[in-house]
């Protein structure tokens, strides 16, 4: 530091001559500063995010490679080249595209490769980083809003994946557009019309890919680009959320500064994140589109199956029985397409969407929130995520079901009959179990605090009786374990005023307290401190030896019974 | 002892049992399973129905009666051919072992000559399908390019895309394709066993037996893109981007997230 500015290097002086031209006309020096200071948290869960934000980077880079190559045209060709299972089929000028950047451009393939592998990571690293911020609460005021962006992005990047993976109009991207056909005829009364707008008039007709692929490369980009801008902004606004822990409050931000340690480190995270997408487009097949062949509507081979995070659609489908199709005056109403693919689909997502706001109105809870729950701390909603995310992964098992059962040497029959009974059955088991779970940990964690840690030293006194020489927790096990507060179900005003006079709103509250209930009703309180000091009473006499026997009741060293306060000046230090 | 108890405590000892267990699964494995089976064409020799009589009455008369004339538990082989009998005792399939939905491929029982021999005494029993001549069965003969455009119309709905099997209904499926010979490709093709159809002369012409089997043989050079993940399509591609691709980034976000001081 000293030597810089006592006698400055001349890269030293250039580095200050360029800054200092760039601060006098952009005035870039204040921003720099203040985000040079900008503290964030330590924790792996909150680089999950970073994995999405640097996959879709990896997406750009690859992508504009590709679009080098491609040719979104349906144009008919005749493929002459070096793959000799295609020589001289008649195909779309996009397959035959897609076949020479695959084989002829020099690292066209594994740029295709890490395209479709990052479009894969893309979407899981948005699910996980989504399941972190759903399961810790990160999304409580003042960070709904944010949410709700995080979930557009979810669906934009959905949005990407399927019209990148219709472009090469291979026979698998063309057989799931025949579903997506399918799926939107399927809507009551404008459903054709939309088809036939769509894929501008029958199916597959000659403007889709075209259409696709402005979609694919300029405006869903756009739209994530542009979010994505909008997300962070958020965060910045925010300030980062934190885990709980000793020292940290909603009032503080307990970390590191930006500038050098995460710059250092989500600089450096970038390229390990492009190195494993690289990798696996180096050494993992990824969409051998040479397999499926040219696109023609006739042909759908065996587990045909669309990307994985399509999956829970295909699974739907497969799952509704086939006979629901009602006709009403001569129109076909196809519930059998309709409730799998836009019904079901439609209310989970919903659920997703809306459940921050939920929340808050059923909790009544309006104040700020920059430390994370555990999960634990809130069954209802660790319960509630469980339970939704049963249900994708059943309907993500349906989709595999031809898979599963070949490979585990099962009926498929009977596959689809199982996960349809558990369909509806495992979000509701999930959703009880991991209730249970939750509550039984916090009551794992009032029991640590009470009577402290197990030592495995066992005492007999002269009485003969025997107890185990609990170790306290210290003050930092204890914070984390007594920090949070267990919410408890609304309460309301009556339904009727002093004088008798019938309440407006009422019946709004009424339902929300019932919700509430269902919520909050199951609990398990924090140790407070009078409790605390009620159950530390006796704790001296635990380095004795021996002691009076007419004490030794008050030994419950296992301590199996809680202890009410007895110190009412002791206080509520939640309060 | 002591250290060994208290490693035991070791928050990493679960791991460290998971891939040792795992790796001593792996080398049972290696060493207890049976070595696949060799399934080579069998050479043509003479007439040996008489012997083929025999052997058919040893073991397969319970079944399909003393005359192959069929009883209530199995088909009549009377008319089925040499190439019927050449592919299901040529892959194990008969004798069948067991019941169940589907009949299943398994060691070879019989030497190649006493499948010739079989062979011979049901193509006597009346006129069938014989054996392809190795010209035939060629996959040099074959044209790839047409031989994925019928592969796809015609077997990929069962057999997937590349022929890497595929699941019927009821625990029923259709096997991969790409352990077969030629030989019994082609064999198949000519008398739909089991649930398969039957694809003759009218539906596919020899040539274009030959394009398929082309097609076929060309799928078992290795893939241009790498690992080919069991040829599964996008299932098994999804199965391994959570697996190694989220899993490698976690295991780096925890190693980049872990406290620094």
């Amino acid at each position: 530091m000293t030597t810089t500015t006592t006698t400055p290097t001349r890269t030293g002086r250039a580095a200050a001559a360029t800054a200092d031209y760039l601060d006098q006309r952009t005035s870039v020096g204040g921003a720099v500063k203040e985000f040079a200071r900008k503290v964030f948290p330590d924790h792996w869960s909150f680089l999950l995010g970073e994995v999405a934000l640097y996959s879709f980077v990896t997406l750009l880079i690859s992508g504009a490679f590709l679009t080098m190559f491609f040719v979104p045209s349906m144009a008919e060709t005749e493929y002459t080249g070096p793959f000799a299972t295609q020589e001289g089929l008649h195909m779309t000028e996009a397959y035959a595209s897609t076949l020479r950047l695959s084989f002829e451009v020099r690292g066209g393939l594994l740029m295709r490769q890490i395209h479709h592998w990052a479009a894969l990571i893309f979407m899981a690293s948005i699910v996980v980083h989504m399941m972190r911020v759903f399961f810790t609460g990160a999304f409580r005021k003042p960070r709904e809003l944010n949410w709700v962006v995080g979930f557009t992005l979810l669906i934009l990047g959905l949005a990407a994946g399927f019209t990148g993976y219709s472009l090469p109009d291979d026979v698998l991207s063309g057989n799931g557009l025949r579903i997506t056909d399918g799926v939107v005829r399927s809507i009551p009364i404008v459903g054709s019309y939309l088809s036939y707008m769509i894929f501008g008039g029958e199916f597959p007709g000659t403007d889709l890919i075209p259409r696709l692929y402005t979609i694919h490369i300029l405006l869903v980009p756009a739209l994530i680009l542009a979010l994505i801008g909008l997300h962070l902004l958020f965060v910045v606004l925010h300030k980062h959320t934190q885990f709980p822990g000793s020292g940290r409050t909603d009032k503080n931000v307990v970390g590191y500064p930006l500038f050098p340690v995460y710059v250092a480190k989500a600089g450096g995270f970038f390229f390990v994140v492009f190195g494993v997408l690289a990798l696996m487009g180096a050494t993992m097949s990824i969409n051998p589109v040479w397999n499926y062949g040219p696109y023609d509507p006739s042909p759908v081979s065996a587990g045909a199956q669309p990307d994985w995070y399509m999956l829970f659609l295909e699974g739907s489908l497969r799952l509704m029985p086939g006979g629901a199709e009602v006709v009403i005056a001569g129109y076909t109403l196809s519930l059998n397409v309709l409730i799998p693919a836009v019904v079901v689909p439609g209310l989970l997502f919903s659920l997703l969407a809306l459940y921050p706001f939920v929340e808050a109105a059923v909790s009544g809870d309006k104040r700020e929130h920059h430390v994370l729950d555990r999960p634990r701390n809130v069954p209802f909603r660790t319960a509630f995520g469980v339970a939704v995310l049963t249900a994708f992964f059943v309907l993500v098992l349906a989709g595999s079901n031809d898979l599963i059962a070949t490979h585990f040497r099962m009926s498929l029959n009977d596959i689809t009959g199982v996960l349809r009974i558990a369909f509806f059955v495992a979000p509701v088991a999930a959703f009880w179990m991991t209730k249970r779970i939750c509550l039984s940990l916090q009551r794992k964690d009032r029991e640590l605090v009470l009577h402290g840690h197990e030592s495995a030293r066992i005492v007999r006194f002269a009485s003969g009786e025997y107890i185990e020489v609990h170790k306290p927790l210290d003050e930092h096990e204890r914070w984390l374990r007594v920090q949070h507060e267990a919410i408890r179900p609304l309460e309301i005003e009556p339904a009727e005023d002093a004088r008798g006079v019938r309440r407006k709103g009422y019946r709004s509250d009424a339902l929300k307290q019932r919700v509430s209930r269902w919520f909050y009703e199951d609990r398990v309180e924090p140790v407070t401190p009078a409790e605390l000091v009620a159950a530390h009473s006796h704790g001296e006499h635990d380095a004795l030896e021996a002691v009076p026997v007419e004490q030794a009741p008050q030994l419950t060293g296992g301590g199996r019974h809680l202890v009410e306060p007895t110190d009412p000046d002791a206080g509520d230090r939640r309060a | 002892m002591k250290a060994l108890a208290a490693r035991r405590q070791d928050r990493r000892a679960p791991l460290v049992l998971l891939l040792l267990a795992l790796l001593l699964t792996g080398a049972v494995y290696a060493v207890v399973a049976p070595p696949s089976a060799d399934a080579s064409a069998p050479a043509a020799t003479g007439d040996d129905v008489e012997t083929g009589r025999q052997i058919f009455q040893a073991n397969c008369s319970t079944c399909h009666g003393p005359n192959a004339e069929g009883t209530e538990w199995a088909p009549s082989l009377v008319g089925v051919g040499a190439a019927a009998v050449d592919f299901q005792v040529g892959t194990g399939r008969m004798p069948m072992q067991n019941s169940g939905p589907q009949v299943l491929a398994k060691d070879v029982q019989f030497t190649d000559e006493q499948i010739t021999q079989l062979a011979a005494y049901v193509a006597s029993l009346g006129a069938g399908p014989a054996i392809p001549t190795e010209e035939q069965v060629d996959p040099a003969g074959g044209d790839p390019a047409n031989g994925l455009s019928l592969f796809r119309t015609n077997c990929a709905m069962c057999h997937n895309a590349v022929g890497a099997g595929g699941a019927l209904s009821e625990g029923k499926f259709a096997p991969a394709l790409l352990e077969t010979s030629p030989e019994h490709i082609y064999e198949a093709m000519l008398t739909g066993p089991q649930s398969m159809p039957v694809f003759n002369e009218a539906t596919l012409t020899s040539q274009e037996k030959q394009d398929i089997i082309a097609y076929i043989e060309a799928q078992k050079e290795p893939s241009p893109g790498g690992l080919e993940l069991g040829s599964l399509g996008p299932v098994s591609e999804g199965v391994w981007a959570w697996v190694v691709g989220i899993g490698l980034l976690i295991a780096f976000s925890v190693w980049i997230g872990a406290k620094s001081s």
